[in-house]
């Protein structure tokens, strides 16, 4: 599905080279004085035309503000903004060719359906019967044909979301800013929306800039992922780079789940545990630099002491499970190595047997598995 | 969160028969005017059959009609330009910030908590003060500057609890879907905010034409409101005309908040 | 699909272009918001300054002036006589009287609409409203004629009299009594009690009650330990709402009261309508404006938000 997604990236298929959004050194402060609040600090990051991008991150860590900064609804104390190469830092929402979804939708819950979705059309001037037809046209294809006359309160959930679609889209707008749409939801409705927001963007070749905390959301629907925390970006890439190859300790533990083994650079590619055992583990951090292992608990096996194959014998620790759940699919160990705590996941079908909690294990994994970080 | 389970037995039964005691206390005096509006008999408080000429003796009585129309006047305009003031410090306060705004969020209150009697005594120092200095003649100005005085504040708060519990998301909706500013509230905030607006005004007007104790001070060249006449009326004996009066007033005032509170629960569809 | 997608076809005026944000554009955009914020208030304000804040300072000035030989007030003589003449035996009177009717008034509202409030936050959703409903009438129905009702009850042979002669009391008159004013004030704010302390009933989780309950405290203890305590911000936010106006009333005792029953209120009128004197009624004004302001900070203090 990356793949696919990568694929549609490419120059041949979309006309122009300039950046959808293009943001340079943008900062942004709130406050002053002793309250003053850095929720962006200097970010770089393009966004290409017809990607479907999403900013992720906990809540506070300025992905919000940074869509706001790009929908005008915030301006940059500093830096450059540029929407296909025009700067617009100092525009206001209503000058900038780009539309928002918003958290929670925002739907005119004084106005119908048809009339929310043609709202932007009559503000930029478009006469009633042109932005009526075109919003039906809109109204049809996110298939909320005949509910034209209805009010935002009558609708579903799903059928609110679909209206804010459609609200924004109606406007053709070069880049679409999608705040934490389908946070609303419910699980499978919001499963099956993300099929379909990526199938929407597919066919309209409009770059979707996304913005959410859930991690699943992000790596399921975008073809590139910016991770941010404490008003930094901290890395853009996509699913694969960043579940695979963490720019940094906050990446690896917050994409997916990670054991952090903490360790020191010793000479050559090699690196010293905790417990003083070396590792192999390329990086590169200069020697003495304190860095992370991480090693993802389905990265790693687990048997009867003393079971290690040959060639893991030196990416191998001996310890004592301490708790073991049934997930159906996969069994959950955590396993206590002298002086850490792992987690283990081992598929249910094909392992090597299966612990109780006190048995004697050595868990192993393979040297391509692991990936150092630091800060 | 789960609100309070509500009591059994013995305490359920109390506590129902307490409240229908309040209510009873709230609404019998209300009734008992009623009924004595129409008996006739001299004394406002005994009952000597069925009558209605107490209405009739209020239309024909040119004083009365023509302190309710004076009354009606100053409602009007107060009402108008308590409205449009009140409503302009509610967006101001809810929607930005500025210098002086601690101040002026505390002015606004001042009137709603001041008691009656001390805001009359203010008016009247200061209108007693400016006339000395400007030479004008108080009544119908100086009375509808001094409603409007307390009504702005009145409303400023209705029309902001409106605002408050608008998602501001929704301006900002519009503005990303290129409407101006000045568009966005008009054809966003201003439909949604206008049940409060409604339910602002009416209460202002409620208030106007209630006053006694600011309007008797501010008044002067014998121009009298409704109230203020029927007050003095009380002072210097009672007829059951003014039973009469009373219930037009009653009914009156009960109209006015009947409208408000519905204009209040008029939503823009639940949403907000 | 993408035919409603053409992205070319845009025929909406073309979109202006913008600078690099700056720090000083940033400033300035604030400078601006807060220009436009104040702009939209300054009608209001200015209003209010000439109307209400210029006026309340009109009293202090006038409290500390000195009454002339025509009834106004020298302007070019300021001392604190008026604040001396305070400390008079019967302006002690008037002051503990008000207060003592003040007090019980707020009492008797605080007894009556405990219950009241209690139930109605009980109540199911729509019960709460339309119980809500009925009280909000009476309290902005025309005061003085809410007033005026008790007294065509409880005037000479009115229908409380006649109750109470059939009943076998014999001709009663509370009329132009204290038991009268307060009769009315009680009537008059009794709203001012029961929504202030229906607001901070209803807030509390119902499972604390019952986990006080569960925890063996009987009714009374649970009373005593959780709902009077949790209450508490209602029970001062009504007192004071109830307080504040009955210690300022004027139409009430000029209404339902006799000659021996004159209040703050009513008294602070006198100084001004009949004894024409200003400075002194100035400075009885200042003091209880002091107190009711000194009460509102206490009321915000407490987190109350009613009004």
């Amino acid at each position: 599905m990356t793949e696919a997604g990568v694929a549609h990236v490419d120059v041949e298929e979309v006309a122009t080279t300039v950046d959808a959004v293009a943001i340079r050194g943008v900062t942004k402060r709130f406050g002053s004085g002793d309250g003053e609040v850095v929720a962006v600090d200097d970010i770089d990051l393009s966004i290409a035309d017809g990607e479907f991008f999403a900013m992720l991150g906990p809540s506070g860590c300025g992905k919000t503000t940074t869509l706001r900064m790009i929908a005008g609804l915030e301006f940059p104390t500093s830096g450059s903004l540029k929407i296909f190469g025009d700067e617009v830092g100092t525009l206001p929402p209503n000058k900038r060719p780009v539309n928002t979804v918003f958290q929670n939708y925002a739907l005119f819950p004084h106005m119908t359906v048809l009339d929310n979705v043609s709202f932007g059309l009559r503000m930029q001037g478009v006469d009633k019967a042109t932005a009526s037809g075109r919003a039906s046209e809109l109204i049809d294809l996110v298939q909320l044909s005949g509910m034209e006359k209805r009010k935002p309160s009558q609708l579903s959930g799903g059928q609110q979301q679909r209206v804010a679609l459609a609200r924004a889209l109606v406007n053709r707008p070069k880049v679409l800013l999608l705040d934490e749409p389908l946070g609303a939801l419910d699980l499978k409705l919001r499963q099956e929306m993300q099929l379909e927001l990526k199938s929407l963007q597919r066919d309209l070749g409009v770059s979707f800039v996304f913005v959410t905390h859930d991690q699943e959301e992000a790596l399921t629907m975008s073809d590139r992922i910016a991770v941010m925390h404490d008003g930094r970006l901290l890395q853009v890439g996509s699913a694969e780079e960043l579940y695979e190859r963490p720019a940094n300790r906050f990446v690896a533990d917050f994409i997916g789940q990670t054991n952090l083994i903490e360790a020191t650079v010793a000479d050559g590619d090699m690196i010293v545990l905790g417990n003083g055992s070396k590792v192999l583990a390329p990086s590169d951090y200069a020697a003495g630099t304190p860095v992370a292992m991480s090693l993802r608990p389905e990265a790693i096996s687990i048997g009867t002491r003393g079971s290690v194959p040959a060639e893991h014998q030196a990416d191998s620790l001996d310890g004592v499970v301490s708790t073991a759940v049934y997930l159906g699919h996969a069994l959950d160990y955590h396993v206590s190595v002298d002086w850490i705590d792992l987690e283990v996941r081992a598929p249910a079908v094909g392992s090597r047997g299966r612990f109780q909690p006190g048995d004697e294990v050595s868990v192993w994994w393979d040297r391509s598995s692991n990936w150092v970080v630091a800060d | 969160m789960s609100g309070i389970t509500e009591p059994r037995g013995w305490t359920k039964g109390a506590l129902a028969a307490t409240s229908w005691l309040v209510y009873f206390f709230f609404y019998a005096p209300i009734l008992v005017l009623i009924i004595f509006s129409f008996s006739d008999s001299r004394n406002a408080s005994v009952w000597g059959g069925f009558t209605t000429s107490w209405y009739s003796d209020f239309a024909s009585d040119s004083e009365l009609t023509g302190a309710l129309w004076n009354s009606l006047r100053i409602a009007v305009v107060a009402t108008l330009v308590s409205v449009v003031l009140g409503t302009m410090s509610a967006i101001a306060l809810e929607r930005f910030r500025f210098r002086g705004q601690r101040v002026f969020d505390a002015l606004l209150y001042l009137p709603v908590i001041i008691p009656d009697v001390t805001m009359a005594v203010m008016l009247l120092l200061f209108f007693a003060q400016a006339a000395n200095w400007f030479g004008f003649s108080k009544g119908f100005g100086t009375i509808a500057l001094s409603h409007i005085a307390f009504c702005i504040s009145f409303v400023s708060i209705v029309v902001r609890a409106r605002l408050a519990g608008m998602d501001d998301k929704l301006e900002e909706a519009a503005m990303d879907l290129y409407a101006s500013r000045w568009q966005a509230f008009r054809h966003v905030t201003l439909p949604l905010i206008m049940p409060g607006i409604l339910g602002g005004g009416l209460l202002a007007m409620t208030l106007s034409l209630d006053d006694v104790v600011i309007t008797q001070f501010v008044t002067g060249g014998g121009w009298s409101t409704l109230p203020v006449y029927v007050f003095s009326l009380i002072r210097k004996g009672v007829t059951p005309l003014i039973n009469a009066v009373s219930v037009v007033m009653l009914v009156a005032s009960m109209v006015l908040v009947a409208l408000s509170l519905l204009a209040q629960r008029l939503r823009g569809d639940d949403a907000i | 699909m993408a035919a409603v997608f053409e992205r070319d076809e845009i025929d909406v005026e073309p979109f202006i272009h913008g600078e690099e944000a700056t720090p000083e554009f940033e400033a300035a955009n604030i400078a601006q918001d807060r220009r436009r914020g104040l702009l939209i208030a300054l009608p209001a304000y200015l209003y209010l300054l000439v109307f209400f804040a210029i006026p309340l300072l009109t009293v202090v000035v006038y409290s500390f002036a000195t009454r002339d030989r025509f009834g106004g007030a020298d302007l070019t003589s300021f001392n604190l006589d008026s604040y001396v003449e305070l400390n008079d035996q019967l302006i002690r009177t008037i002051i503990l009287r008000s207060a003592g009717l003040a007090i019980l008034t707020t009492l008797i509202c605080l007894v009556v609409s405990y219950p009241f409030a209690y139930y109605m936050a009980t109540r199911s959703e729509t019960a709460r409203n339309v119980m809500l409903v009925f009280v909000m009438i009476p309290f902005w129905t025309n005061f003085l004629v809410r007033n005026y009702a008790w007294y065509v009850i409880l005037g000479t042979d009115g229908p409380l009299s006649r109750v109470a002669e059939f009943l076998g009391f014999g001709p009663t008159r509370v009329l132009f009594t204290q038991s009268a004013v307060v009769l009315g004030l009680v009537y008059g704010f009794l709203p001012f009690m029961i929504l202030p302390l229906y607001a901070s009933i209803e807030r509390i989780d119902g499972r604390l009650i019952e986990a006080s309950r569960d925890l063996y405290a009987n009714g009374l203890q649970s009373f005593r330990h959780v709902l009077w305590p949790l209450s508490l911000p209602g029970v001062i936010a009504g007192s004071i709402l109830v307080f504040i106006p009955s210690l300022g009333a004027y139409v009430t005792p000029q209404i339902l009261g006799g000659t021996g029953t004159s209040m703050l209120g009513s008294y602070i009128v006198t100084q001004f309508l009949t004894a024409r004197n200003l400075p002194f009624g100035a400075a009885m004004s200042t003091v209880l404006m002091v107190f009711m302001l000194a009460a509102t900070i206490i009321y915000f203090r407490k987190g109350g938000r009613t009004l």
